[in-house]
């Protein structure tokens, strides 16, 4: 923590106009070959390495797409992996590119912090999670209960607010470490752990020592739009970084997954047709290569496809697609037009 | 040429013959005026370059966001503070958190280490080794380390606050922490506040006065009764006077936790703990290097003289070591005081913690890195400011 954050004080007190300069990310991640993507290597589903050091999760795929759209290649990524107080002091300072790490998209981190959200890439709100043995059943009890927390989040802030809102007495701990914060709320220092519902799902499913002693209270206190960012400043590289999450949802909608993306090829929509490069123009248009989003899809999958992996049904952590789900379908999830 | 330029050297009108570029005073002179261009050069250098790129990242800079409301909680806090209050309120809560700790670290941490110093020279075998172990052990173990143990140690082993430890009647401990009862205020005990001082002063002025009388006539003055007579009488013949207003605010088990009475958290308790406990191996250390420092003739010659073993260390000993023991013991309080940031692994909210948190809020990392570094800074020369002081006043004088 010290030294990212001491490094990255150093590189804005030190750094030229180096990292900020227009077009300057793109051509550096071009020349370098390599996307520096910031991440959470702890909230399995979203973001978390295995034993291996491979990172997997919903947000590290969309690292992989963006590295895919302008790299060619799924792999030609350098993990960061980030505590939610360093998050911002790296991506600002030029450590990493484009910082993908469960992280809100709020009004202040956009016009106080430099920087730049993509599409919500999930849709969350904060909740609790207890002991199911406690006998709670509404957050509205948890007047005077201690409640485990991390520090320099939304979720530290909507917390105090639903407990002011409500009348209701707090005694937050807060851990900037995410094992020892969970480790705390296990070993019953806390009488609730708050946090996203969806980590809560994944605290619940890989942390907890039995998953079905602790429930989730009904109550979503806030709303969490979850999107990859990147730094005010070159606008093109954030085009190219929103427009690769619009892929994502657009195969989706069009019925392209990395099975049939091939197939689709020969296909005679022109919509698929422009969107899979066969027309050409969109990759022009972007600065990328025309096949850009074949590559993703053949690569990365369709957002459905990346949902039901990471976090949906093939996965421990079993969410339903909820609010996630593909606006044809009655939830939030609605790409532009790719032309 | 050669031997008038001998002659000239050797001459007594050398200075003004010489160029002014080869005159010592003026050299320094310049090459000080030098160093010190270069020095704030670059330190505008480096604050324009900060100023320019935060402009250019459309990042927010300034100490405008002291006067904001901080909107978050802090759980342990010795002033009032709510989350609608400011960020300047943040920072205050977090700084006497960390006097908190430093205070309370250093006095613990000096006890506990000249305890496990003297021991260390006990003649008692096991007693001695005992306190090499505690030295050895503490000593060459992490501090990080030694804090993540003690904070799972205290929430792991003690129970929930439902099955909570009573070891004393009203006192409870359990992984909320220690609770205990503490007097409820009234408006008389003000005048027991008021009685204690005088207590205290009046000693004070007792004991120069018992000491100006041994000087003068060489009749002891039993000044430890007399003072601690003061001090704890006057206020308990106060509290009878104004008619014993005394009521316990007992801990008591409501809902989630106990509510009423004082309480320290268990991070407060690891911190404390872990701080104490690993100074206090480096004091021990300073402790006994200070009393071997002192001559064995001395202590032999105090015994000559008939004066008594405790006298001895008393009179003779520590007056001589303290010298040897003050300036390194400077150092391991400001150690103590800036490992006490080191709170922030195990959730104790000090000015690093409140710091950081306003740094991930605001995105302003320079700002709250600048005001971190000048509260430790400044807290840190203090320390050695009165420990220089109190140096002064037992070095040798020179006569």
């Amino acid at each position: 923590m010290k030294r990212i954050l001491a490094s990255a004080v150093l590189t804005l007190a030190l750094g030229t106009a180096a990292t900020a300069e227009a077009g300057q990310t793109l051509d550096n991640i071009k020349s370098k070959g390599v996307l520096t993507c910031g991440v959470n290597d702890k909230t399995a589903g979203f973001g978390a390495a295995d034993s291996a050091g491979k990172y997997a999760g919903l947000d590290i795929d969309v690292c992989r797409a963006v590295a895919t759209a302008i790299l060619g290649s799924p792999d030609k990524i350098k993990f960061v992996p980030l505590s939610a107080p360093q998050r911002f002091t790296a991506l600002q300072s030029g450590e990493v590119d484009i910082l993908s790490r469960n992280t809100t998209w709020t009004l202040g981190r956009e016009a106080q912090l430099g920087l730049l959200f993509g599409p919500t890439v999930f849709y969350d709100g904060q909740g609790f999670l207890v002991k199911k043995s406690a006998n709670i059943k509404s957050a509205k009890q948890l007047s005077g209960a201690t409640v485990c927390v991390q520090p320099g989040t939304t979720t530290e802030l909507n917390l105090a607010d639903y407990f002011r809102a409500n009348k209701l007495e707090l005694k937050p701990v807060v851990i900037e470490n995410l094992d020892e914060v969970e480790n705390a709320f296990f070993t019953g220092r806390c009488d609730a752990y708050t946090t996203d519902s969806s980590g809560l799902a994944s605290t619940r499913v890989s942390k907890a020592p039995k998953p079905d002693d602790y429930v989730i209270l009904p109550e979503l206190i806030s709303k969490e739009p979850l999107a990859p960012a990147v730094r005010q400043g070159d606008d093109q590289f954030y085009d190219i970084m929103r427009w690769s999450v619009f892929a994502l949802l657009q195969a989706e909608e069009k019925g392209i997954t990395s099975k049939n993306v091939d197939a689709m090829l020969k296909s005679d929509d022109p919509d698929i047709k422009r969107f899979l490069g066969v027309t050409e123009g969109n990759g022009k248009s972007l600065g990328v290569d025309e096949k850009w989003a074949y590559n993703i899809i053949k690569n990365v999958g369709n957002y459905g496809e990346i949902f039901e992996r990471n976090v949906g049904k093939g996965s421990p952590l079993k969410l339903e697609r909820g609010l996630n789900d593909l606006w044809t379908t009655g939830g939030l999830m609605y790409a532009p037009p790719a032309r | 040429m050669a031997t008038s330029g001998v002659a000239d050297r050797g001459s007594t009108e050398r200075s003004s013959d010489t160029k002014i570029w080869n005159n010592p005073t003026v050299r320094g002179v310049f090459w000080q005026i030098v160093l010190i261009v270069a020095v704030l050069g670059s330190a505008a250098y480096l604050a324009s370059n900060a100023i320019d790129n935060l402009a250019r990242q459309h990042i927010a800079s300034g100490f405008g966001f002291l006067n904001r409301e901080s909107g978050f909680d802090i759980s342990e806090k010795l002033v009032q503070y709510e989350p609608s209050d400011t960020y300047r309120d943040a920072f205050l809560v977090g700084l006497l958190n960390t006097f908190e700790v430093a205070g309370l670290g250093v006095v613990l941490a000096t006890i506990l280490g000249t305890l496990i110093g003297v021991a260390r020279l006990s003649p008692n075998w096991l007693l001695r080794k005992l306190a090499q172990c505690y030295v050895e052990l503490w000593r060459n173990l992490p501090l990080l380390l030694q804090l993540f143990f003690w904070y799972a140690l205290l929430h792991v082993a003690a129970p929930g606050p439902r099955d909570a430890w009573n070891p004393l009647p009203d006192v409870f401990i359990s992984n909320r922490g220690l609770m205990f009862p503490t007097p409820s205020a009234d408006p008389s005990h003000k005048f027991i506040w008021i009685a204690f001082f005088v207590g205290v002063v009046a000693s004070i002025g007792l004991d120069w006065w018992g000491r100006k009388r041994q000087e003068a006539t060489g009749k002891p003055f039993p000044i430890l009764a007399a003072s601690a007579a003061l001090i704890i009488g006057l206020p308990v013949l106060v509290l009878l006077a104004t008619g014993a207003h005394m009521t316990l605010d007992k801990p008591v088990m409501q809902g989630f936790n106990f509510a009423g009475g004082s309480s320290f958290s268990p991070e407060l308790t690891a911190l404390l703990i872990g701080l104490v406990v690993y100074t206090a191996s480096y004091i021990a250390e300073i402790v006994r290097s200070g009393i071997l420092a002192v001559s064995h003739g001395q202590t032999e010659a105090a015994g000559a003289l008939g004066l008594q073993r405790g006298l001895v260390l008393r009179l003779i000993v520590l007056p001589q070591a303290l010298r040897v023991i003050i300036p390194p013991m400077t150092s391991q309080y400001l150690n103590l005081t800036k490992n006490s940031t080191l709170a922030v692994a195990i959730g104790f909210p000090d000015l690093v913690f409140v710091a950081q948190t306003q740094i991930n809020q605001t995105g302003q990392a320079i700002e709250g890195i600048g005001i971190i570094m000048a509260t430790y800074l400044a807290i840190s020369l203090s320390i050695s400011l009165l420990m220089n002081i109190y140096n002064a006043r037992i070095a040798l004088k020179g006569r």
